[in-house]
């Protein structure tokens, strides 16, 4: 069974520059998958295909058997929760409360369900007590928590997170590895923090100059040092995953 | 700045002022600046009125009066401009200590001096018993077109992200050795402003997409609101009625 399916997906911007090349890709249902690639490699732009917020040129996408179109673009954005890579575009709204409420108030939860979700999706991120705090005044780590709980608040299910590691500081990151470690849902992690996917996702897809060119185990792809130097991928001074034993 | 409890205007309490709903301060306001602003000038005993109710307003809000005053200064600049009025009014002149002053200038004086100052402290009363949010919900409770409070809301919540990357940009110009001497020096900072507002319109952009991904289509949803009794809105609305009282007073007398 695959939860996320997509075919053939290709994206030309108006003036003609492909972003994306024929990408295929599938994910089961509670799988936690990294994506990586250097910048400029069309990771973004493919995130922003997986709930129709850019429209590909061929190719199709489907979450658990519904295929991306107009008619479902609705349902889809309910199923695919993105989380920005910068929290200052995500919070948008004067309070954590209203924020969160934002989705399920749009995705049609009647008033008193959409309450009860913003709390429990509050509370699965630990940060109930923020919500009455503008965004602003949050710290990044507290900030990041907040942008997932957005999501998780409309029962998503394929979380996104384009980013999650920008601009945290090392217990900031720490405490969202525990936080998605332990969250059920499905999770396509973009990132270019390495250390960080090695930790998290026992799988992950390479993603450079608008192709999928690797797609295996997290540790094996780490571990090919030629296929990483080949795209502008790099382990951290000192790191050797054929050290460490994956979670 | 304290907590979460966000603008410097505002002052954190439990007061009967602050445990009202926006909405019922927000009419209350607009009655008790509107009769203000219709009382005639030379009606001194009105204006000493409105002052008295200001006053009870205070002093049941709990908000200390120095802090209440500081923020009143936001009236120097009209008083400023006000006090130059006798000096350059026409007309006949009366004697003012040791200046001779235009009447008609000194009474404009008056007048925009009281009314600048009465509205604004009525303002800032609000500002200093009222959240940011709960002013936004309550525009819209009253009815106020949804895009128009999305907008203020906005504006209120990328103003200091805004702020922020504008002071980003002043430091890393004077790290550079920038520092402007004439009106030709301008250039850099005309510049600045430029990418500051690429860089904000932007961001616009991917708050919209992130909009997009929650579901927006272009209709505002707002969350259910709690309900106003009938003594809140008596409440919220006695000051504004008392002034609405003593300003027509003022007018038939």
């Amino acid at each position: 069974m695959t939860q996320l399916s997509v075919s053939d997906l290709s994206f030309s911007y108006p003036d003609g520059t492909e972003v994306l090349k024929q990408v295929s890709l599938a994910i089961s249902p509670g799988e936690r998958v990294g994506l990586l690639g250097p910048n400029g490699a069309g990771k973004t732009t493919f995130v922003l295909h997986l709930n129709g917020i850019l429209r590909a040129s061929s190719g199709t996408i489907s979450l658990g058997g519904m295929t991306l179109s107009d008619q479902t673009l609705r349902e889809i954005r309910r199923r695919v929760g993105l989380v920005f890579q910068d929290p200052d575009d995500q919070l948008f709204m004067p309070t954590v409360f209203a924020d969160v409420a934002f989705g399920p108030a749009n995705f049609g939860f009647p008033p008193e369900q959409v309450e009860h979700r913003v709390k429990s999706a509050l509370e699965s991120v630990g940060e109930w007590h923020l919500a009455d705090r503008a965004p602003h005044h949050l710290s990044g780590g507290e900030r990041r928590k907040v942008a997932i709980a957005t999501v998780l608040a409309s029962d998503s299910e394929l979380l996104v997170l384009d980013e999650p590691t920008s601009n945290l500081d090392p217990a900031g990151r720490r405490e969202l590895v525990a936080l998605l470690s332990l969250l059920p849902t499905t999770q396509l992690i973009v990132t270019h923090d390495l250390p960080f996917v090695f930790e998290l996702c026992p799988r992950s897809i390479i993603m450079d100059g608008g192709r999928v060119v690797a797609d295996g185990p997290t540790g094996e792809l780490l571990s090919n040092r030629q296929l990483l130097a080949a795209h502008r991928l790099e382990l951290p001074f000192g790191f050797d995953p054929t050290n460490i034993a994956p979670r | 700045m304290s907590g979460g409890h966000a603008h410097a205007l505002h002052f954190h309490g439990h007061s009967p002022i602050h445990r009202l709903p926006a909405a019922v301060k927000l009419v209350g306001l607009l009655a008790f600046v509107l009769a203000v602003v219709a009382t005639p000038a030379g009606a001194v005993w009105a204006f000493s009125g409105y002052t008295v109710i200001l006053m009870v307003l205070l002093v049941l809000s709990e908000v200390p009066a120095r802090f209440f005053l500081t923020r009143l200064a936001i009236d120097l600049p009209f008083i400023a401009f006000a006090l130059l009025l006798p000096f350059v009014g026409e007309g006949p002149r009366v004697e003012l200590g040791p200046f001779a002053v235009s009447a008609a200038g000194l009474l404009g004086a008056w007048n925009l001096i009281a009314k600048a100052t009465l509205s604004a402290g009525a303002s800032v009363l609000l500002a200093a018993t009222t959240e940011v949010p709960d002013i936004l919900a309550g525009l819209s409770r009253l009815r106020v077109p949804a895009v128009l409070v999305a907008i203020a809301s906005f504006m209120i919540r990328y103003l200091e992200v805004v702020a922020g990357e504008f002071r980003r940009t002043r430091i890393a110009m004077a790290a550079r050795g920038y520092k402007p001497r004439s009106a030709l020096d301008w250039k850099p900072v005309a510049v600045s402003a430029g990418a500051l507002f690429i860089r904000s319109f932007e961001r616009g952009e991917r708050v919209y997409q992130a909009m997009l991904a929650r579901g927006y289509d272009g209709n505002w949803r707002t969350g259910a609101h709690e309900p106003i009794t009938r003594s809140q809105w008596l409440a919220g609305l006695l000051p504004g009625i008392v002034a609405a009282t003593i300003m027509l007073a003022s007018r038939l007398l």
